[in-house]
């Protein structure tokens, strides 16, 4: 996308996908021959083994899913059936999406998660980008503690940061929930490798042409760090959707709470709703795997880069 | 590209840095605010005993680090920290490389099996402990209503003492494995084909190929991703909290719900700021290793 087009490539883009999935095909067919070999037996082997480990990994997902359409007397019957008695409904969703805080969570979570990435990216990317191209006053210091600050486990700062809300008058609101979560120093470091691998002599030309620093970065760096950043960004968007402890610490009012903890504290006070509360799992787990079915590619690619930086 | 004449000059030229320093303003900004400033305040907090129902903070100098190396609870809540970390851990390892080596090796269904594995990783901690509390649930729960339909019958997963480490286990391996076998999925991909050729010129049978081809190639990606995984392990919080709160009996209090307790149920955040800090010690000592771990690995391969 960023990159020229090679212009002997008689391939219109439209036909691109297609032909490309057929080398695909016997790369698989060539790899399963240099790991496997081709005995028959082991490539059954390895076939069953696979199913088997993903009928496991799926098998509390399928009780979930069907649970949640089965009538709460379904749901919480003794003897353990696939079809229940009473039939399917889609009663659970229909309670859970008008009659509970649910949807009031997702868009909080949309919405928190949405500032955090934002401004993580636009208060990373700049600094990843000084790091890696420039000498300052106070580089070595603000980078020393950047690479220091990776082994900090975040939950260690839950109480001073909790007292600090109250001060700031933040506690309870959506920015206080948003704010804290901003400081990615995984995220810097793994621009700024990225940044560096970047060759200077395009920013040098644009600097020839008179081109500011923040220019050059809006221009030329940026463009060329699409991938890194959307990788980025995703990274940061999961984190945000998913964390639990300091969104649940600082939110007391259930109309400011996110998804993980709504479901986590509000939801458990029905107690004995299975069905239902089956069909809320599902409806507050879905929004993050639509967004990795949209981004499979980016987020697998996005692992073998930044997981090599340091963790999660 | 561009019409730039050939660059004249022979030594680069640093890019003028003059006023660079404001791109890093912001984050340092945010850094200072929501980092290193909670971080120094948690240091005071430690020698005082700030609490959450009085307003007036004493000094109390060691006194909570007395109390905290004296109390045979956070010892205890160390020693489950610690079986949690070593039961989860080698799993987490050795079951994400045997998905990700049998999802390599091209067998057909490559997208589905990958989602299967990956998806769990993304969901909210909360909709995994719904969905494993109904898993593990008497009578009709998914593992229960099979035992019992085997002639067997319930066992109190997440209420026993003796099942309920272990319980949390399962649904963590279920819940986090996908960033270990993602990670080992890219390193499998790496690994050249030429080395394959190689081996199965050599008549290596596949065996020999996984343990003298694949094996060695992985093996600074096992070492990173034991190291990731001792870290986060160690520092388990969520789904205990949610499905048994430390319970039963204290028999899956782990360090972080011992923290919890202290300050937000006990009201002691002083107290609390204490024992964080121990443990921050712990994983900083962890990742000193794990920095020297991995230099050596990398220099020898």
């Amino acid at each position: 996308m960023t990159s020229t087009v090679p212009s002997t490539s008689q391939t219109p883009a439209a036909d691109r996908p297609r032909s490309r999935t057929r080398p695909r095909d016997t790369e698989a067919a060539r790899t399963r021959r240099l790991t496997l070999g081709s005995s028959r037996t082991v490539l059954a082997l390895g076939l069953g083994a696979l199913v088997v480990a993903a009928v496991l990994w799926a098998a509390p997902m399928v009780f979930a899913v069907a649970t949640s359409f089965k009538t709460e007397a379904d749901a919480s019957s003794a003897p353990l059936r696939l079809f229940p008695q009473n039939g399917w409904t889609f009663e659970n969703y229909a309670t859970v999406l008008t009659a509970s805080g649910l949807p009031r969570w997702i868009l909080n979570s949309v919405i928190i998660s949405v500032i955090v990435t934002a401004i993580t990216l636009v208060v990373s990317v700049p600094a990843a980008y000084a790091f890696s191209r420039h000498r300052f006053r106070g580089r070595g210091l603000l980078f020393g503690l950047t690479i220091a600050a990776i082994m900090v486990p975040p939950q260690i700062l839950i109480v001073p940061l909790f007292e600090q809300m109250k001060v700031l008058r933040l506690s309870d609101t959506l920015l206080g929930v948003a704010l804290p979560q901003v400081v990615a120093p995984l995220m810097v470091i793994v621009l700024k490798n990225f940044f560096d691998q970047i060759p200077r002599e395009l920013e040098e030309a644009a600097r020839i042409d008179g081109a500011s620093n923040l220019r050059t970065l809006l221009t030329v760096v940026m463009p060329l760090s699409r991938s890194i950043m959307v990788a980025v960004g995703i990274f940061v968007f999961i984190g945000a959707w998913n964390n639990f402890l300091w969104p649940f610490i600082v939110t007391n009012s259930p109309e400011l709470m996110t998804i993980p903890v709504g479901l986590g504290t509000v939801e458990n006070a029905y107690g004995l709703q299975y069905a239902q509360s089956m069909a809320s799992a599902i409806v507050g787990g879905l929004p993050l795997l639509i967004v990795f079915l949209l981004f499979q590619r980016q987020i697998v690619k996005g692992f073998a880069s930044a997981g090599l930086g340091g963790g999660q | 590209m561009t019409a730039a004449p050939q660059s004249p000059v022979v030594t680069r030229t640093p890019l003028a840095s003059r006023g660079a320093v404001w791109f890093t303003v912001p984050y340092a900004v945010v850094f200072a605010l929501f980092l290193a400033w909670p971080i120094l305040y948690g240091l005071w907090m430690r020698f005082t005993d700030q609490s959450l129902a009085a307003p007036r903070v004493r000094f109390v100098a060691l006194e909570n680090y007395v109390e905290a190396l004296t109390d045979p609870e956070l010892w205890a809540s160390l020693g489950n920290t610690v079986l949690f970390t070593v039961i989860t851990s080698v799993p987490l390892v050795a079951v994400a490389f045997v998905l990700a080596y049998l999802v390599h090796t091209g067998l057909p269904g490559q997208w589905l099996w990958r989602l299967t594995f990956f998806a769990p990783y993304l969901l909210p901690v909360s909709v995994v402990a719904g969905i494993w509390g109904m898993v593990y649930a008497n009578d009709f729960g998914l593992i229960n209503g099979l035992l019992i339909e085997l002639g067997g019958s319930n066992i109190p997963w997440l209420s026993d003492s003796r099942f309920a480490m272990w319980a949390i286990a399962l649904l963590t391996l279920w819940w986090t494995i996908g960033f270990n076998f993602l990670l080992y999925l890219s390193a499998l991909q790496n690994i050249p084909e030429h080395v394959y050729e190689a081996a199965s010129l050599d008549g290596a049978g596949p065996w020999r190929r996984l343990v003298s081809v694949t094996l060695p190639m992985t093996r600074s990606t096992t070492v990173l991703i034991i190291l990731l995984q001792l870290l986060a392990s160690l520092k388990v919080f969520d789904q205990v909290f949610l499905l048994t709160a430390g319970g039963p009996d204290g028999a899956t209090q782990v360090i972080l719900q011992y923290i919890y307790d202290a300050g937000f149920s006990g009201y002691r955040l002083g107290y609390a700021a204490s024992v964080s800090y121990l443990f921050f010690a712990l994983i900083v000592l962890l990742s000193i290793v794990q920095v020297a771990v991995m230099r050596r690995v990398r220099k020898e391969s």
